[in-house]
């Protein structure tokens, strides 16, 4: 290969006309470096945080210019974990979509398969035939699933600010959810679990006592966070107005979730605008008033307990609602009902001998569901859910064929973290930390 | 092809569309309903073959009704009402109005985009004060319209949205740019931008924001070439996925 091809054009060459001296610190030249900063006499540095630093939250680049410690300027760099997942999903059937999109904010697989479902239902037109059981599961899953991002994002905030205890603490607890998952579906991240027209499968015999125990431990152990954190002074001095973005600042950005809620807005759309059932439960909207990175975090630990209560509800309903999982219509509810073997999980036994053995039918309808999928009518539709983050919309058009003609998510991890400069820029380096740890992005929904 | 049978005549027409013009077939929506596109024979052969690449061309009379689907007039009335009373040049801007699915389209003019997009912030009764995302489709067929420019528009004070589409012509990509009135469009437009080449005129800086800023070209267009895999069997070479035998 010749080297010719690259020199070019090199975008990420530095512009020393255009920028002033430029250090590349490519390595065992940091002397360099130093003396040639001393030789220029400018306070002014550019650093680039990230792509790689453990702090950013994964591949987040920051470009921060600081003068001393103060943050002059910030800009966000991101990309690095685009994957293409939206175009992906051009070329598989509607029901192959959630394996794809549960793998963009993979910290909240479930809501990301749920906004995708609601979406190809509401283009379906069958959002009311959805049975009463797959609802009030995807609502039990969503809460969980809420409470295991939540987890994270204050336990890597804790770690981000120093404090291994905390992320210990919350790992660990996240880490019960986690088994959750994995009894309930399999898998423990990236599930694929939601689908159009239900749920892939039931839930298996002892996932109830498990849940139970799970929400006989949990309350103490958020009680013990809350006792590591809320009146910690170390934790009050590095977050308290600290990263401050108040309501107007939100609503300029299209800033969602928690760091809208910390602004003293009760809007969760949860409650506003409600899906799967909402309306029914009984829960209250966590807000705090205080626009700073402490106020997420209480809202954050406010709402995991609601979540917990939203659980229980979801448990006593469950006792008395019996019933399928996927939508009664043939030829859209995904026909299998999933069972483990001796051979790991595939399939139950009873549909294969049921397709296998005694109808033509099934068989049919089985092999065309599986292998053409069902036709979507054209149109389009835009599915918001109140994710860990913020709003998640699945923008769905369809031209009336088997698969996705457009999927646009209006991911909230992207959308907020528009918002780090105005919360970095005239704050100390060290804040700048804090302020994204509180937006809580997540890359792999950012890029997609 | 062509079949006996008067409904399967109809469907005939209706999907494979041989004899109507290109004009008139543009403007029928597609709307499949049933199993697997086939109201009547029952095909179960496998490939359809039945490729239609159309954009709908639906309008929706008066009334629009609202999000629950009645057919008596409704909220998104009110909302067309207030912006046609707010903004003087309604019936030049919007080209036509949908309401599908619980959802209100306004198709949007792009000389007229801003000064909509601005009435529907500023105005009290209407009030979309967040702008929840900007994404674009790309329909290679909608001859003069390839390129759609889709914009949601939340009313957190009535507890509303309202969606705007603005199109223009793969010749001329260029949007006016939504930043100034919803600052966050900025990353959308940009994310748009990369992925669609609709260039947002008036956008402070407007670079690629997912793919590397040496790319060439613009990767979820439809006509973006997506590459096949070579594989060591004989010089075999696996096709790119849209060029894959498939359903439709």
């Amino acid at each position: 290969m010749s080297s010719t091809k690259y020199t070019e054009y090199d975008a990420y060459a530095a512009d020393e006309a255009a920028e002033g001296r430029v250090f590349d610190v490519n390595g065992q030249d940091w002397d360099q470096v130093v003396s040639g900063a001393e030789d220029l006499g400018d306070e002014r540095l550019v650093v680039n945080m990230g792509p790689q630093h453990p702090s950013t939250h994964g591949v987040l680049r920051l470009i921060l210019t600081l003068d001393g410690e103060t943050v002059n300027e910030c800009r966000v760099g991101i990309g690095y974990l685009h994957t293409g997942i939206e175009k992906n999903m051009e070329f598989r059937t509607w029901t192959q979509g959630t394996t794809f999109c549960t793998r963009m904010d993979y910290l909240a697989p479930i809501f990301n398969e749920t906004t995708y479902c609601l979406g190809v239902e509401k283009l379906l037109g069958v959002t009311d035939q959805v049975p009463e059981r797959a609802q009030i599961i995807r609502v039990m899953m969503m809460e969980l699933n809420r409470i295991s991002s939540h987890l994270v994002a204050i336990a890597t905030f804790g770690l981000e600010l120093g404090a291994t205890t905390v992320m210990l603490n919350g790992f660990i607890e996240r880490e019960y959810t986690l088994d959750l998952f994995e009894e309930i579906t399999g898998l423990r991240m990236n599930m694929a679990y939601v689908r159009p027209g239900g749920v892939a499968q039931d839930l298996p015999s002892g996932a109830t006592s498990k849940i139970r125990d799970y929400l006989d431990r949990m309350p103490k152990r958020l009680q013990a966070l809350r006792k590591l954190m809320d009146d910690n002074h170390v934790y009050k001095a590095r977050t308290k107005d600290v990263a401050y973005l108040d309501l107007t600042g939100c609503m300029a950005l299209g800033v969602t979730g928690p760091v809208l809620r910390a602004t003293g807005l009760p809007w969760d759309l949860r409650k506003s605008q409600p899906y799967c059932g909402y309306e029914t439960y009984d829960f209250k909207v966590a807000t705090q008033d205080t626009c700073d990175v402490y106020g997420r975090y209480l809202v954050r630990m406010e709402e995991m307990e609601e979540s917990l209560k939203i659980v229980e509800q979801c448990l006593e309903r469950l006792q008395t609602v019996k019933g399928p999982v996927m939508i009664e219509d043939k030829k859209i509810g995904w026909p299998a009902q999933l069972a483990i073997g001796a051979d790991g999980m595939g399939n139950s036994p009873r549909h294969i001998a049921h397709i296998m053995g005694t109808s033509m039918e099934a068989l049919i309808h089985h092999f065309k569901l599986v292998t053409e999928g069902f036709r979507v009518p054209a149109g389009q539709a835009y599915a918001p859910i109140e994710s860990p983050r913020g709003e998640l919309g699945a923008h769905v058009v369809s031209d009336g064929g088997t698969r996705p003609y457009r999927v646009h998510f209006r991911e909230p991890s992207f959308v907020n973290l528009q918002a780090t400069p105005a919360m970095a820029e005239g704050g100390m380096i060290a804040d700048v930390i804090a302020a994204v740890a509180s937006i809580d992005p997540v890359m792999g929904g950012v890029d997609r | 092809m062509s079949s006996q049978n008067p409904e399967q005549q109809a469907e005939q027409a209706a999907d494979r569309l041989p004899a109507q013009a290109e004009e008139e077939r543009r403007e029928q929506p597609v709307v499949r309903t049933g199993m697997f596109g086939v109201k009547t024979s029952g095909d179960t052969s496998g490939y359809g073959r039945l490729v239609i690449r159309q954009s709908p061309k639906i309008s929706t009379p008066r009334p629009y009704g609202g999000p629950d689907g009645a057919a008596e007039a409704g909220e998104f009335d009110e909302i067309a009402d207030e912006l046609e009373r707010a903004f003087a040049g309604f019936g030049d801007a919007v080209e036509r109005v949908v309401a599908d699915r619980g959802e209100l389209t306004f198709f949007v003019k792009r000389e007229h985009l801003v000064e909509v997009a601005r009435t529907m912030r500023d105005e009290p009764s209407l009030r979309f004060e967040l702008c929840s995302s900007v994404s674009g489709v790309h329909y290679p067929q909608d001859a003069g319209a390839e390129l759609h420019s889709v914009v949601h528009l939340l009313s957190i004070t009535h507890n509303r949205r309202v969606r705007l589409e603005t199109t223009c012509p793969d010749a001329d990509p260029h949007v006016p740019s939504l930043v100034p009135v919803y600052p966050t469009a900025d990353w959308h437009e940009r994310e748009t931008y990369d992925f669609f080449g609709i260039v947002y005129d008036g956008h402070p800086a407007l670079t690629r924001i997912e793919m590397p800023d040496d790319w060439v070209g613009h990767p979820q267009r439809k006509d973006y070439p997506l590459g096949g895999i070579p594989v060591e069997y004989r010089g075999a070479e696996i096709p790119p996925p849209d060029q894959r035998r498939s359903y439709t």
